[in-house]
């Protein structure tokens, strides 16, 4: 079995290479179905159907991004009426200053509404995927490289409590995974 | 229908499943290496010549606007041939022109994309990109129009030195905010797509600068299905609120003018008019641009296939029919309304002294796209061409005539004044032209122009249910 990283570092995890998505979707739904829960696979494109293979929750960044809406939104209620009603109240053409001349307050409120969900969806993206990182263990195998080119991996990681690594090895050999590689920290 | 039901059921079936069978979207069983070494080429290998020659011709254009921006700045804005009774003129209607083309982007990458539409995959990013330069040449407009450009943080919503605030039910802060909104959302959600392509060029590194810059872009993206889970909700809601921006922006857009009281402007059909007339606009602007590319690039043409430019085609005439809809509901409104002051506005804009503007338009907008109900011509890439820049023409004089005409015949006719365009007013749009290709030329040679990972997704072999005999 190959090694990456520094052997005397901790181990990441136990990594093996798949050639086509047909292949990696179904090692991950044998993976999880032999009692893995601390794995990932990894992929060039999102893999239709992949998060019920792995057994993953749907995930819950849409909410959030429901959350950033709502509070740009409110945003534009605050920053509109509270000066145009309040601190500077502002006649325009003698009409009154107050909420019922709401229409012409809707294009900034859908406007900020837009843009804080968007600022939600982008920086929610980054905060769950735990980025921006610099250095991940994963990138000590200089093959993984290929996984934004043509190639599948999946990773077992030695977290999970039922790791080990020569039944891991078995496992993802039996599965058709190739240039199997135990991956360390460095 | 009786000769359907008494057709055999397996007949039928086969002829449901031939009908139901598409066009492969990428030609020649082109492998995901392949996509992925071709694409990343383009901004690995050697600068071609034709490169730096483009550059030096944008360039000096871009010299040329920032000279231009400079004098203005320091003279002031009497230097352009705004005058009273016509207070807008080129600069508004190069900032209206370079919106509306900013449109097909995220069009392309937000619509098509809930929609469905696969096709979108090998055009968003280039579309995408050419609303962000667009965007950005727009802005240079107004934010001179202002006159005094130091104090274009009066727009911001904050008040100003003499504890003033901002009238909030102007369109014209409407526009602020829907601009600058839609400038941002359009960079992340651009962003958010280039990650995974950045990636792609981050592994694939060589130098130590390519290694550093694409490592910095690609934010550590790894690929994992724990990434990707998030990824797809992120890009399908940042899609999905993307999608009434698009339609809202060149709606408030509209607004500037359809809530004034002038005749000519003040009419309700503007913001759909308005709409169909930047997705038109925008996607003659699409082709105008990846033709060429697709040209130079040979290989692109198995990405970016002919059905891809046939699909665009159908797009520009669906909405530039509508557009010349808009035009003959424009002129039935002002003869119904029997307003003698709209019906005046619209007689002279179609007889006066730009009648010359207005049919140009009526040319280049309603006419020439009437081509593309033919598929020969849709599918002749050299004529499409040629075609597509009758809209790229057409809409300009559209804005022109929109604004210049309505604002020359004030409501007294002592007022009445015709709009001569200054050197500064041509040199600044020609500068700004050559802005948008100079940075549009930078994209293409240091980002990846065709969004691989999501080709490579719609590949037949990115199913995982594809059995290995099936494979090709």
């Amino acid at each position: 079995m190959n090694v990456a990283g520094n052997p005397e570092a901790p181990l990441y995890g136990l990594a093996a290479e798949f050639d086509s998505a047909a292949e990696l979707f179904e090692a991950a739904q044998k993976i999880r179905g032999a009692g893995y829960r601390c794995f990932d696979v990894y992929s060039p494109f999102p893999i239709h159907g992949m998060d019920q293979a792995v057994g993953a929750k749907p995930s819950t960044l849409g909410k959030f991004i429901f959350v950033g809406g709502l509070a740009g939104f409110l945003t534009a209620v605050g920053l509109q009426f509270i000066p145009t009603s309040i601190i500077y109240p502002l006649i325009v053409m003698g009409k009154p200053t107050n909420f019922y001349t709401v229409p012409a307050f809707f294009p900034i409120m859908f406007e900020l509404t837009v843009l804080f969900a968007s600022f939600t969806a982008f920086f929610g993206l980054l905060m769950m995927n735990g980025l921006p990182r610099w250095h991940h263990p994963i990138f000590n195998w200089e093959r993984f490289k290929r996984v934004s080119d043509d190639k599948f991996f999946a990773v077992i990681e030695s977290r999970d409590p039922r790791f080990a690594a020569n039944e891991a090895e078995a496992l993802l050999t039996e599965l058709g995974g190739t240039n199997l590689t135990l991956v360390h920290e460095d | 229908m009786s000769d359907l039901l008494t057709k055999p059921v397996d007949e039928a079936e086969v002829t449901a499943q031939r009908e139901v069978e598409r066009a492969p979207l990428v030609l020649k069983d082109r492998t995901m290496g392949w996509i992925a070494n071709y694409v990343s080429s383009i901004v690995e290998d050697k600068t071609p010549l034709w490169w730096w020659a483009a550059v030096a011709v944008t360039g000096s254009l871009v010299g040329l606007l920032l000279f231009c921006i400079t004098y203005l700045v320091s003279t002031g804005i009497g230097v352009w041939g705004n005058n009273h009774p016509v207070g807008w003129a080129w600069d508004i209607t190069n900032f209206v022109f370079w919106i509306g083309i900013g449109h097909a982007g995220t069009l392309i990458s937000a619509i098509l994309f809930i929609t469905r539409q696969k096709w979108r995959t090998s055009i968003n990013r280039a579309a995408e990109a050419m609303t962000l330069f667009a965007v950005i040449c727009a802005a240079i407009y107004p934010g001179l129009h202002v006159g005094r450009a130091w104090m274009a943080w009066f727009l911001a919503p904050v008040p100003n030195s003499n504890g003033i605030w901002q009238n909030f039910r102007s369109p014209l802060l409407w526009d602020v905010f829907a601009v600058s909104t839609y400038f941002t959302v359009s960079v992340l959600f651009w962003y958010t797509g280039l990650i995974p392509d950045l990636a792609t060029l981050r592994d694939r590194a060589k130098t130590k600068a390519r290694k550093f810059w694409y490592g910095l872009l690609a934010l550590g993206w790894r690929g994992g299905n724990r990434q990707w889970k998030h990824y797809e909700i992120a890009y399908l809601l940042l899609a999905g609120i993307s999608t009434p921006l698009v339609l809202s922006v060149h709606s408030v857009v509209s607004f500037d003018f359809a809530t004034s009281i002038l005749p000519g402007w003040h009419t309700t059909i503007f913001p759909p008019y308005f709409v169909a007339g930047a997705i038109f606009g925008g996607f003659a602007m699409v082709l105008t641009i990846l033709l060429p590319a697709r040209a130079i690039y040979k290989p692109l043409g198995d990405l970016i296939t002919v059905p891809h430019v046939d699909k665009m085609c159908k797009i520009i005439v669906l909405t530039g029919s509508i557009v010349g809809y808009s035009y003959i509901m424009e002129l039935f409104m002002a003869w119904y309304s029997a307003n003698p002051f709209e019906r005046a506005a619209f007689w002279y804009r179609a007889t006066g002294p730009y009648w010359w503007a207005y049919a140009c338009m009526i040319l280049c907008n309603v006419i020439v796209p009437q081509f593309f109900w033919v598929k020969a011509i849709r599918t002749n890439l050299l004529l499409v061409w040629i075609l597509v820049q009758f809209p790229n023409v057409g809409m300009w004089f559209e804005r022109f005539v929109i604004i210049a005409t309505s604002l020359t015949r004030d409501f007294t006719p002592s007022a009445w004044g015709m709009f001569h365009p200054t050197w500064v007013d041509v040199c600044m749009f020609a500068g700004s032209l050559g802005l948008f290709g100079f940075l549009f030329l930078i994209f293409i040679r240091f980002l990846p122009m065709i969004c691989m990972f999501e080709v490579k997704a719609v590949l037949p072999e990115a199913d995982p249910h594809l059995k290995k005999e099936e494979a090709p």
